[in-house]
């Protein structure tokens, strides 16, 4: 072997045990991304922040939300946002007193269990910023920016945080965050935020030590081992057949804590299209939900032959039928699943 | 289905609809509490777990078609001579099996069919805005595979065309990233690849139990747990490439391309240490649409709410930004009235999962007690595993391999002889963090809280075999 072959081979053992790279082929990334317009940026860009950072200009007031309220969302939270039988509850639980505090008293009581959505939320732009970007659930970022304002006028108006004739804007918006109830109720004074670099007086950081300091103690660590809760009987069996939750080979079988559960683990095909193509965030077999119940349309529908018109409906949408809440179209299902659907809901939506 | 068939007559080797059926259509007794009477039962209750072998033993003498599960037939080589499935032709041993690519995609066997994901009745109002958990009481190792991934959406979840899925990265200020850019999966897709194993737990996993024991089994008590290996590109790369002012920067909103456009707020100091990372890739193959395809945020040792799926957008700024879901949710009530917001770091927590809640052990003797650990604060350092409820602890073995916010499976050898028992591991980490206690967790955190629940599990084991969900403070 040559002198510089042997050199080289050295020089690359080295470089190997040194973690030395290969000379470098590319600086930077070239022709990787492109620079983004300032109409993309606008378009994505629409978060809001607790200092009102990227707030849209605009206004509405507690009239106009009270319509669209009732129009695109009272159907899932209820008249008073109180919420309907389906979801948590957006107010109520604050009193005009946590509005001068800042903090709800009622989450020191545990008498108390009910959080709804004023009680917890201190910063007004997390609504603003939220209702704009996810609301209404089913037709997300559908609302201008004025209706978002009027709506959110609407439920500040329900938690009794602005009178009836208010006017909220980009400026107003600023007051109210001066009376919301929940205000003062937060702390980033913990070992879970992993920042180690405060921003700010408001702002106060991190706390280097977890809450807990527990020792690993080896051997007769206590006098007794005592049993402070156990599994109630009624949840023994809430979670169908735990032996049908289990392997059949192995050191452990499930308990047998339901029915035969060959039905439950074979929902019905139907059932699962129904939840994939997000029939069921609005349709539930025997409740109401946004929409009538499965079992109501199958009894309406019992013994005619509506199975085409009702594709039809399922696919185009529409309303008048069941009241004044529309069902939006269907335009990504096919007319095949569209079918399957409905011969399954006519056929009583069997879960299995 | 259950309808036992006359002695004697073969058993049909059915296709279970529910696991074990196949072992229970037949003439015999299944393992284990199907293949008791209540009178057995009762025997075994006193303690007389003995005579279970010796039924076994006249069950396979009765007829060498009897069909015993295996280990039932390993444990009575006797009656005419040896275990009928030794003896006697199986189907699969003498017929022609099926052709390659009869499962393109391929599935686990059907009689595995009964470790899914499942939802915890009544936890959520609608299955959209909702929970499916993990059934850790059947998974080995580390590696969660894909498919049983658990799952939380609040709006749904899409599949996205890759092709017109875009990430922006741009700034609260224009001073704060020099050049904001749209990358195409394309453009991630041709940066300098990692790939790294991580655990993802939501900061709500065991939330149900802050109170008192509620669900059955560990699947739904810990079961918004995975873990996986992830490939993508470290997000610092993405800054740097923008020209991020990466000291004027203190935070990044990360943003959510699907209706609920999901947004956290994630401080510098983890995107600088280039552990977070923008993946598309999850356990060799492109992420699950339900865990975010095409392109998830991974932000290792933090609660999965923060690791943004169908990422869409990322924003540097200067402070957090108070999103719904740090403002409404995932904040932690504490015994004042104060919420904490912006917990993030999932602490040092284990769990057994073998022997666990809703389980049965076959008989006395032998077991291996299994479970996993992990930290999101670095690798797990050891686990203490104890059999009497937590006044004498043992070392327990730690698989390898074991690494940094990422899943670490313990075992340690145990010979259970018949009697109460109380399961709990406590993991440590490299911090010297020790996982606490119910009681001592309780003191400081009360029990209103939903979030970030790291006690100890305590598996409580009854004379007859069944493992059942308790807690010790
Ligand atoms: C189809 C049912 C539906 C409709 C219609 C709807 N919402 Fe919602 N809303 C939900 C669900 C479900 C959530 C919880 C989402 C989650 O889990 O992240 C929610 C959450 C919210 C929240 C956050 C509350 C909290 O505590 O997390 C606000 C505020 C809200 N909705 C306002 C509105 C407004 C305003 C409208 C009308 C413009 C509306 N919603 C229409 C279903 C709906
Ligand atoms: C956003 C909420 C929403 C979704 C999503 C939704 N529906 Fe509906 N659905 C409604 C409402 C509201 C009505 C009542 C319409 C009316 O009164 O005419 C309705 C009515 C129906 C009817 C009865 C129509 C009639 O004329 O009597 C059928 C059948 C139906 N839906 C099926 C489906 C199927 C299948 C899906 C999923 C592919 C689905 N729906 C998704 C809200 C929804």
């Amino acid at each position: 072997m040559s002198r510089s072959c042997k050199a080289a081979l050295l020089a690359s053992a080295i470089g190997a045990i040194l973690g030395w790279t290969a000379p470098v082929l590319a600086d930077g990334f070239a022709n990787v991304g492109r620079p983004a317009t300032p109409a993309e940026i606008k378009a994505w860009d629409i978060d809001v922040g607790p200092d009102f950072a990227g707030l849209p200009k605009g206004s509405g007031t507690v009239s106009r939300g009270m319509e669209i309220w009732e129009e695109k969302c009272a159907s899932c939270h209820g008249t008073f946002g109180e919420s309907n039988s389906v979801f948590n509850p957006l107010v109520g639980g604050t009193t005009a007193d946590d509005i001068k505090t800042g903090h709800v008293a009622a989450l020191k009581r545990t008498d108390f269990p009910a959080r709804t959505t004023f009680m917890k939320v201190a910063t007004v732009s997390t609504l603003y910023d939220y209702i704009r970007r996810a609301m209404p659930w089913n037709a997300p970022k559908s609302l201008s920016d004025d209706d978002v304002y009027a709506v959110l006028a609407y439920l500040l108006n329900l938690a009794e945080i602005v009178p009836d004739d208010y006017t909220l804007t980009d400026a107003t918006i600023r007051d109210v965050q001066g009376r919301m109830p929940n205000r003062n109720g937060m702390t980033s004074a913990h070992a879970l935020w992993p920042n180690s670099n405060p921003a700010g007086p408001d702002f106060p950081g991190s706390v280097a030590k977890p809450d807990t300091g527990n020792a690993a103690c080896m051997t007769d660590c206590k006098p007794k081992a005592e049993l402070a809760s156990q599994l109630p009987d009624h949840a023994r069996g809430a979670h169908g057949n735990i032996a049908a939750q289990n392997r059949i080979i192995g050191p452990v079988r499930g308990q047998r804590t339901g029915p035969d559960a060959a039905a439950a683990d074979a929902p019905s095909p139907a059932l699962a299209l129904a939840e994939q193509s997000g029939c069921l965030s609005c349709h539930a077999v025997d409740t109401r939900v946004v929409g009538p119940s499965y079992s109501e349309i199958a009894a309406r529908y019992r013994g005619k032959d509506s199975a085409e018109a009702l594709v039809s409906k399922v696919k185009a949408g529409g309303d008048g039928v069941w009241g004044a809440v529309p069902m939006p179209p269907q335009t990504e299902l096919s007319v095949d699943d569209a079918k399957t659907l409905v011969a399954w809901i006519l056929s009583g939506a069997p879960q299995k | 289905m259950t309808k036992l068939r006359p002695t004697g007559e073969a058993t049909p080797r059915t296709d279970p609809l529910v696991p074990g059926a196949d072992t229970l259509s037949g003439r015999l007794r299944r393992a284990p509490e199907n293949f008791l009477t209540a009178d057995d039962i009762r025997q075994v209750g006193q303690g007389r777990r003995d005579f279970l072998r010796a039924s076994f033993l006249a069950a396979a003498g009765a007829t060498a078609a009897a069909t015993l599960s295996g280990r039932a037939a390993a444990a009575s080589p006797a009656g005419a001579g040896g275990d009928p499935d030794i003896l006697n032709p199986t189907p699969w041993g003498s017929s022609l099996g099926l052709p390659v690519a009869a499962n393109p995609y391929g599935l686990p066997s059907k009689h595995e069919r009964g470790l899914v994901r499942r939802q915890s009745p009544g936890l959520t109002q609608v299955p959209a805005a909702s929970v499916s958990f993990a059934p850790l009481q059947g998974l080995f190792g580390i590696i969660t595979p894909s498919g049983l991934h658990f799952e939380r959406h609040h709006q749904g979840w899409q599949d996205i065309d890759p092709t017109r899925h875009r990430l922006m990265v741009n700034g609260a200020r224009p001073e704060f990233v020099k050049t904001p850019k749209v990358y195409t999966m394309d453009d991630i897709m041709r940066l300098p690849p990692v790939s790294r194993m991580h655990f993802i737990e939501c900061g709500a996993n065991t939330g149900m139990e802050w109170g008192n024991v509620a669900v059955p089994t560990v699947q739904y008590t810990h079961g918004m747990l995975s873990c996986s290996e992830f490939t993508g590109v470290p997000l610092r790369t993405l800054l740097e490439d923008c020209g991020a002012d990466l000291k004027a920067a203190k935070f990044v909103l990360a943003e959510g391309g699907d209706g609920s456009s999901m947004t956290r707020t994630i401080p510098i100091e983890l995107v600088l240490s280039g552990e977070v990372m923008v993946a598309y890739g999850q356990n060799g193959e492109m992420l699950r649409p339900e865990n975010g395809y095409p392109l998830r945020l991974v932000v290792p040792g933090v609660q999965g709410v923060s690791w943004v799926k169908w990422l869409r957008r990322i924003e540097v700024g200067d402070r957090p930004y108070a999103t719904k879901d740090e403002a409404v949710h995932y904040i932690d009530l504490m015994p004042d009235g104060q919420h904490r917001q912006y917990t993030s770091i999932q602490e040092c927590k284990s769990v057994i999962t073998s022997p666990s809640g809703g389980q049965t052990l076959l008989d006395k003797g032998y077991f291996t007690i299994s479970g996993l650990a992990w930290s999101g604060r670095g690798a797990v350092k050891r686990v203490d595993v104890s059999v009497d409820g937590g006044i004498n602890w043992t070392q327990a073995t730690l698989q390898t391999p074991v690494l940094s916010k990422c899943l670490t499976r313990f075992t340690l050898p145990w010979n259970w002889d018949g009697r109460p028992a109380l399961l709990q591991s406590r993991a440590t980490d490299e911090t010297g963090f020790v996982q606490p206690a119910y009681g001592q967790l309780r003191a400081v955190r009360g029990t209103r809280s939903i979030y970030h629940n790291n006690a100890i599990q305590t598996w409580q084991v009854a004379e007859s075999g069944d493992v059942n969900n308790v807690q010790i403070l």
